[in-house]
């Protein structure tokens, strides 16, 4: 599904990433975890084809990304979903606008909006406030509305950067429930956090990046605390930057 | 498509005031234009015409000169290619046709008994260029008294004419890039103001070119209104100097203005291209930083 070979990235004299080799099948459930400029936005970026990788491959359900032209770009993204902890909705638009407006851009019939917008939000589980605005919503209500506007085209990745990190641990474990609802439907979710409770009790897949290189990889890993020396910074510099 | 028209005309209105800015600075700019324009076509016009009056040489023939003799000249002038026309003036008519420029106090002229004027051989030459040939070779001819021909006014004409139109195409060139400055600059407003929207839409995969339309369209638009607005304004001042000075001039250079309609209907389809130009050209730059991934 994904497969970085060899992956180096650097910025400048900066290591971003340096000969990473990971792979990620389709359905898994991957924790990213590491210190604040360990290189978890990197890895992100690269496989968003944000930022070009200096050298090795980076492939996407076979396709190599790091060939892509410019113009096939959008078509890479619109198989990855994307989450943020800031959750980026559009605060003029009301809930069912927003996942609606994934849509539109992507020039889907509105026939086909109005079918699959609502079944979105009932998935995540928020159809009753389809008409609200996002600033009548809860933190916890507005990250639902801001996965279904994520998975609203079927991708096959989701990729969620510290989705929690913005909410009480309850209604953070909402979101993960929903997380791992969305993970059982097939949709591959590679989730960066810090939140050392859920990645030990989710008991998922934790790769570990520090430094520019992955310094663990295991099947049903937990968080370490020598892995959390800068998770204060990390959560305030609210994840990936704005395109 | 339909969707770059809708969302365009809604941040239009949204963006009222900083449309309403650029529409004026724009239409500022084009207006100066437009009257660069009016200048520069009347000039040349009236440059062209003075031109064709002035083209021509004068032969004054000796008065023991008679007609086949002219007419011998005549023959050896038409034989070359650089003269479009040459004919006999007789005393008697070059007389008649000062009596008709003398207008009322002709009177005047009757005063001479005697005709002053000589025989003359009018010369009408295809390109002024080529006067100076046309000269030498009249020079050669036994039985003149002499000739007048005014090159160099015309000369000057042209190059006054060329100075205008080469001052005022300069002029435009740097008006239309400050207007696409201008668009560029409200633009990139627009574009800030939607950022947060831009980038979303270009994690949920939206094309280049669909993100683009909007505000392409938008600045199209900016362009359009502001082209529609100074050809109404520079309509408007010529027809009030039609008005003014339409006659006056008629007499002065024996030549009118150009006619308001053919003026303006050009106006317009420049202006309409030159507007979507502009409008196109300024939100294209002011987008490029923010698609650059």
């Amino acid at each position: 599904m994904i497969e970085y070979k060899n992956v180096t990235k650097t910025y400048g004299t900066n290591i971003g990433l340096e000969d990473v080799s990971i792979s990620i099948e389709k359905g898994d459930f991957v924790f990213l975890v590491g210190p604040s400029g360990a290189g978890k936005s990197t890895f992100v970026k690269l496989m968003l084809k944000e930022i070009e990788a200096d050298s090795g491959s980076i492939l996407f359900d076979g396709a190599e990304i790091t060939k892509l032209s410019n113009r096939e770009i959008p078509k890479l993204r619109r198989s990855i979903g994307i989450v943020f902890q800031d959750f980026r909705l559009l605060p003029k638009k009301t809930v069912y606008e927003n996942v609606a407006f994934a849509m539109e851009i992507i020039h889907i019939s509105p026939r086909f909006i109005r079918k699959q917008a609502p079944q979105a939000l009932s998935l995540v589980g928020i159809s009753s406030k389809a008409g609200k605005y996002p600033h009548e919503l809860s933190a916890g209500e507005q990250q639902r509305v801001a996965i279904a506007r994520a998975i609203v085209n079927n991708p096959t990745v989701l990729i969620a950067d510290e989705p929690t990190g913005n909410l009480d641990p309850d209604t953070a474990w909402e979101i993960m429930e929903l997380l791992e609802h969305i993970n059982t439907r097939g949709t591959t979710v590679v989730m960066v956090t810090h939140a050392k409770e859920i990645v030990n009790k989710m008991s998922k897949r934790v790769i570990a990046i520090k430094n520019g290189r992955i310094t663990r990889d295991e099947q049903k890993g937990a968080y370490r605390p020598e892995e959390d020396e800068a998770e204060a910074i990390e959560a305030a510099d609210g994840g990936l930057p704005v395109l | 498509m339909s969707y770059s028209i809708k969302q365009a005309f809604k941040q239009f209105f949204r963006n009222g005031a900083m449309s309403t800015a650029s529409v004026f600075s724009i239409t500022a700019i084009l207006l100066i234009l437009g009257l660069f324009f009016l200048l520069v076509v009347n000039v040349s016009n009236v440059a062209a015409r003075i031109e064709k009056d002035f083209d021509s040489i004068q032969v004054y023939l000796l008065n023991e000169t008679d007609e086949a003799a002219a007419q011998y000249m005549i023959d050896g002038l038409m034989a070359m290619p650089e003269v479009q026309e040459a004919f006999f003036l007789s005393r008697e008519q070059a007389m008649a046709d000062l009596k008709v420029r003398f207008g009322d106090k002709a009177y005047l002229l009757d005063l001479r008994q005697e005709n002053p004027l000589p025989n003359s051989i009018m010369i009408t030459v295809g390109l002024i260029e080529d006067a100076d040939k046309v000269v030498e070779y009249v020079k050669t001819f036994e039985g003149i008294e002499g000739l007048t021909y005014s090159k160099e006014t015309v000369e000057r004409l042209i190059k006054l004419n060329r100075f205008i139109q080469y001052a005022g195409l300069t002029i435009i060139f740097f008006l239309v890039i400050i207007s696409v400055i201008v668009v560029s600059n409200t633009i990139k407003l627009m574009v800030l103001a939607r950022e947060r929207e831009i980038s979303i839409m270009k994690y949920v995969g939206a094309t280049n070119w669909f993100i683009r339309g909007p505000f392409l369209v938008e600045g199209i638009l900016i362009g359009l209104v502001s082209a529609g607005l100074s050809v109404g304004i520079v309509a408007f001042i010529y027809y009030k100097i039609e008005d003014v000075f339409g006659t006056d001039l008629l007499v002065m250079l024996s030549s009118g203005l150009v006619p308001h309609r053919f003026m303006i209907e050009n106006l317009a389809a420049i202006f309409a291209a030159l507007g979507v130009s502009i409008g196109a050209c300024g939100s294209i730059i002011s987008m490029r930083r923010f698609l650059d991934t």
